[in-house]
């Protein structure tokens, strides 16, 4: 449970981080909470000759409100996230979220970058963020470019971020007043990664579904958008045979592993469990 | 008397002695960080070792080249089986009666088994250094189910046992089996069962799972060449074993080996044992002349030092129509792993399993027990019970659960018919044990009572109605547990490790201004014995517990003992410090009447001193007898006020208890709440309520992870799967049900001050508790039996073979 030897590098600045990824390629990684890349060290699975870390730079720590979107730069903690009163006001589905993840101890240390740039299918807020619909900001050697989370993940801990780039920020679209939401997270202890959860956006208008959004995590080797779901719902009364349809909708296209969590089949319905409970839930939340 | 002399109340209270709640001591340095464990221990020039381990469960090893590792700077030296051979030490004998490698001595038989010592100037190089050592490995059949352990075709395990058909326990019937162990009456339970009205058949497994203690194992050796002398600071349960052994295996004279157990991080029986890290420690400081520093890490102590049950039970019940049980038969399919590296008494290969009778009066029993090798780690160590107690515990619990379906009686009005009465003690079991004292009926009842035991009854059978109505996706299950622990091992006429009969020691001197230091053969490894040992010296010579220094885990200064596990302290080393009081006591009395100029048969003993019959203003107190003992003593006696007792003891003692779990059950996801934990300890006579209420809880704590997820896991290539507390369940605060705890007192007859020793009843009768109560709760859907662990995915797919999801 040691790691091998690294260079330790502390930028001030993100140009100046990229620099130090561009001139060391592959062998180099950025380093934010550490949660999960630490642990890959102390493993022997994940070798980075050189470690840069990003807690010196002032420029990604915040969250701001652009009116339409939030922006929450990549260094922001969990605990922050929490403590956060224009996230509590705006996207409390985010301090749901991050209240569910860890413990305290870990929030203080953990970001929002970091969480959502590994790539780890475990991680609570990649699913959250496609729930969301947000954006990522990707800094590397020739500027920004932003990639939707909807579109980010390939397979587990393979993303579409450069070795040259750095996650910097995450621009979330604020959803309207009055939504309800719901992030139902099945896990067999503090710490523990969800055996399966769900995250629910919708919006009622008079008992009927106008807008619903749905994301599953832990059920695949990426966090999943369960768009079809989504639509199924949408125009209905959240009646029980179509969140039936709903749900098997969204059961479909898990395909977790098998491991002390469970065997996939129990992981799969646990999805479908999480996701109903996560809708009725909402369901409660919502202005109609 | 005037205003300021104390009264009697107030001098007893200042001694804070027996069946005070006094504060531990202990805690004012582990609570400020400042304990001294292993780890603290800085040395100069110490180095490090670290081990190379198999990535193979079953393979032979062809090549070890540690050429490129001795490159690296800072690498001092790498060891292997080859080296070890030199001194005699590749192999090495266990507590079983079996031989263990030290290092892999041309295969590996588990994974993550011990293969090359690594010795660098610090543990990150040799971690280096570890990447460094080239193993080649030729891969062999690997076998990880018990069940397919004496299969024909099965594959060697052991290929040095080759041909020895005579093991240590008598005789072996296959190249993978370890031992037969039979108990009992056969033809008389037989018989029972020929004549029975009704019958009942279950396999009942207690899956493998492990102590997990905070602090890992770890040890210090230091080879003084010049003066010829050993030093070890270890994680050590029983110090003097550790240096008796030490002694024999390195021809190093006992008097020359120190062995120090220092502050201990929990040990539950997984700190008992000798493993491949503390001889590599001791070989590697022999061979370079400094001390060498031996550290697990997690995921070493999760997979490798010691595991826990493994237990494969088929428990057969035979009774009357009126529930009276007439026989017991059970046969244990026993998955040692690799090496039979059980800590049990020598004469004991399934420990105390023949406890199996429970609680209950068995006219005829039968038991058989046949350990066999798999391609796992070693180990079978008794975790927070007395020997293969738990799993004996949790079988009979279960069999009599499922016996009460059987005949469709309550579950705890079977146990109230079939309890051995009071009268009865002392009571003589069908498997062979003499049950010291015990009152069952009471127990049960005042915790039937407590709890609301027919209410719950009531609330459940609704609740089943209206799951069955499609008004709830809960249900509610209710776990009775009545368990007899047998504990305080033991006579010396029926155990002893290695050859040494369980005895245990103190030593208490009493200094000239009336403080003590008293220093015992058992070693602390959270129990509190600093605090405890002290309340019952207070209350036996009368001098306050704070002026009381208790000293353990230091060989040289500490009388023999065999150490702490399996509830015996208290049993064992308590008798013992009782009896050394008592000494010194029998000899202030002498001084005592020297002083008052009377007859030592005037006197009699008052709280913290001698008073003349009849006159109590003629006194001493223990503190002017102590001066006394020092300055004046009476003529013809020798000065000084100190006394050894080494205590044999005459039995076992049987510790008891109730124990009822109120769950809930989501069929939907199968997660599992307990609503209520009540728990009724009886140990005897109780020294410190606070440590015993602390006990229980740490003891259900562990329970509760073990019946509902606590496993070690290995897929059939014999990975071991989850070994890191990511996926080993050791629940949080947050996780662990709220404890009711509560009591009876039935002392020990035979124990000097009735005390029966508690620490780990939570843990035998907290496991049947749980597991009944997830059982009971389907019990209605057609169930018998739900194996453990009882995580979530587990109560589901029962659930959902119970047509529970519709």
């Amino acid at each position: 449970m040691i790691p091998g030897a690294f260079t330790y590098h502390r930028p001030s600045s993100v140009a100046e981080a990229v620099a130090i990824l561009v001139s060391h390629g592959d062998e180099a990684r950025p380093l934010s909470g550490g949660h999960s890349l630490i642990p890959m060290m102390k493993l022997r699975m994940a070798a980075p000759e050189h470690l840069v870390d990003l807690g010196g730079i002032a420029d990604l720590k915040g969250i701001t409100d652009d009116g339409d979107t939030i922006t929450i730069r990549a260094m922001t903690t969990q605990h922050e996230l929490i403590a956060s009163d224009l996230l509590a006001q705006k996207l409390p589905i985010i301090r749901e979220t991050s209240l569910l993840i860890a413990d305290p101890q870990i929030r203080y240390v953990g970001t929002l970058g970091g969480n959502v740039a590994n790539g780890d299918p475990g991680n609570d807020m990649p699913a959250l963020m496609q729930c969301l619909d947000a954006a990522y900001v990707l800094t590397g050697p020739e500027g920004d470019r932003e990639v939707p989370a909807r579109d980010f993940y390939e397979a587990a801990y393979f993303t579409t971020l450069a070795p040259d780039e750095i996650l910097t920020a995450v621009r979330i679209p604020v959803p309207p007043a009055g939504h309800g939401y719901a992030y139902e997270k099945l896990k067999r202890k503090v710490g523990d990664y969800a055996t399966a959860a769900a995250a629910v956006v919708l919006t009622l208008d008079g008992g009927t579904v106008s807008f619903c959004s749905i994301a599953l995590t832990n059920v695949a080797d990426t966090p999943l958008y369960a768009q079809e779901a989504g639509e199924i719902l949408t125009g209905s009364t959240l009646d029980a045979e179509t969140v039936a349809r709903a749900v098997a909708a969204a059961e479909e296209i898990t395909e977790p592993a098998s491991d002390g969590r469970g065997p996939a089949e129990y992981r799969t319905k646990m999805a479908g469990v999480m996701l109903q409970r996560a809708l009725a839930r909402a369901a409660t939340r919502a202005a109609s | 008397m005037n205003d300021m002399t104390p009264t009697r109340e107030q001098r007893e209270a200042a001694l804070e002695g027996m069946g005070c709640k006094r504060k531990r001591v202990e805690d004012i340095r582990f609570t400020q960080g400042k304990g001294q464990y292993v780890d603290d221990l800085k040395l100069p020039g110490m180095v490090f070792g670290d081990f190379v381990r198999s990535p193979y469960a079953h393979a032979k090893i062809t090549r070890i080249d540690a050429s490129e590792a001795l490159k690296l700077p800072g690498v001092i030296a790498v060891l292997t089986a080859e080296d070890l051979k030199g001194v005699n030490l590749a192999w090495m004998p266990t507590l079983a009666g079996d031989v263990q490698m030290v290092l892999a001595d041309g295969k590996v038989l588990y994974q993550n088994q011990e293969v090359a010592f690594v010795v660098a100037e610090n543990r990150y190089i040799a971690d280096d250094a570890i990447q460094l050592v080239e193993v080649e490995y030729e891969e062999l059949p690997v076998l990880t189910d018990p069940f397919k352990s004496m299969d024909a075709d099965a594959p060697v395990l052991r290929p040095d046992l080759d041909g020895k058909m005579e093991g240590a326990h008598g005789p072996r019937k296959h190249h993978n089996h370890i031992f037969t162990w039979e108990v009992g009456d056969r033809e008389e339970t037989d018989k029972a069962f020929s004549e029975a009205d009704v019958t009942i058949k279950e396999l009942i497994s207690y899956h493998r799972t492990h102590p997990s203690p905070l602090e890992t194992c770890q040890c210090v050796a230091s080879m003084d060449k010049i003066k010829g002398e050993l030093t070890v600071w270890g994680t050590f349960q029983a110090p003097h074993v550790i240096r008796t052994v030490a002694s024999l295996l390195s021809t190093i004279p006992e008097q020359k080996i120190h062995v120090i157990a220092p502050d201990i991080g929990g040990g539950f029986g997984n700190k008992v044992g000798a493993y491949p890290g503390y001889i590599c420690a001791i070989v590697a400081s022999i061979v370079t002349g400094v001390p060498v520093k031996w550290v697990e890490d997690r995921m070493e102590n999760l997979s490798t030092t010691s595991f826990a049950r493994d237990y494969h039970m088929t428990a057969e019940i035979a009774a009357k129509n009126d529930g009276t049980v007439t026989g017991l038969k059970v046969h244990v399919l026993a998955d040692h792993g690799g090496f039979d590296a059980c800590a049990d008494p020598s004469k004991w290969p399934a420990g105390f399993f023949n406890i199996v009778t429970g609680s209950y009066d068995f006219p005829a029993a039968h038991l058989e027990v046949d350990g066999v090798y798999t391609n796992k780690a070693p180990g079978g160590v008794a975790y927070r019970c007395s020997f293969r107690v738990t799993e004996a515990a949790y079988c009979i619990e279960r069999a009599m659960d499922i016996l009460a379906q059987k005949l469709d009686m309550d579950p705890a009005d079977l146990r109230m018919k079939n309890f051995v009465k009071a009268e009865q003690f002392p009571y003589h079991s069908a498997l062979g044990w003499e049950y010291d004292s015990g009152d069952y009926h009471t127990a049960m009842q005042k915790a039937m009572d407590t709890i609301g035991y027919r209410e719950l009854r009531a609330e459940q059978k609704a609740k089943q109605e209206a799951f069955k109505r499609g008004e709830t996706r809960e249900i509610m299950g209710i776990g009775v547990s009545f368990f007899t622990e047998i504990v305080g091992a033991g006579p010396s006429k029926n155990c002893d490790i290695l050859g040494v009969a369980m005895f245990d020691s103190a030593e208490i001197r009493v200094h000239p201004t009336g403080s003590v230091i008293s220093r015992m053969g058992t070693k602390s490894q959270g129990q509190g014995h600093e605090t405890t040992w002290a309340q019952i010296i207070a209350t036996e010579i009368g001098i306050p517990a704070a002026d009381i220094m208790v000293e353990e885990g230091n060989t040289d200064t500490a009388p023999y003992g065999l150490g702490t596990y399996g509830s015996r302290s208290t049993p064992v080393a308590g008798a013992a410090i009782a009896l050394a009081s008592r000494k010194i006591r029998n000899k202030a009395q002498m001084i005592a009447a020297h002083m008052l100029e009377v007859s030592e048969y005037d006197l009699e003993w008052d709280v913290d001193g001698f008073q003349v019959k009849g006159n109590p203003q003629a006194r001493k107190s223990m503190k002017e007898i102590a001066w006394a003992a020092y300055h004046a003593p009476p003529p013809g006696m020798e000065p000084g006020l100190e006394a050894v007792s080494y205590y044999d003891p005459p039995n076992m003692t049987y510790p008891f208890g109730a124990y009822l779990c109120v769950m809930d059950i989501d069929v939907d996801t199968g997660v599992a709440k307990t609503r209520r934990f009540y728990a009724l300890d009886d140990c005897g006579t109780r020294i410190n309520p606070m440590i015993i209420e602390g006990q229980v809880h740490g003891g259900l704590t562990e329970a509760f992870a073990i019946a509902m997820g606590q496993e070690i896991r290995y897929d059939e290539m014999g990975n071991v799967l989850g070994a890191s507390f990511m996926d080993f369940f050791l629940p949080t605060a947050v996780e662990t049900p709220h404890w009711e705890t509560d009591f009876t007192v039935t002392p020990s007859p035979h124990h000097p001050i009735g005390a029966k020793g508690v620490g780990e009843s939570p843990n035998v009768g907290g496991v049947p508790a749980f597991s009944n109560a997830v059982n009971d709760a389907f019990k209605f859907l057609g169930s018998t039996h739900i194996q453990m662990p009882h995580d979530a995915w587990r109560i589901w797919q029962a659930a959902k073979e119970l047509g529970a999801h519709g």
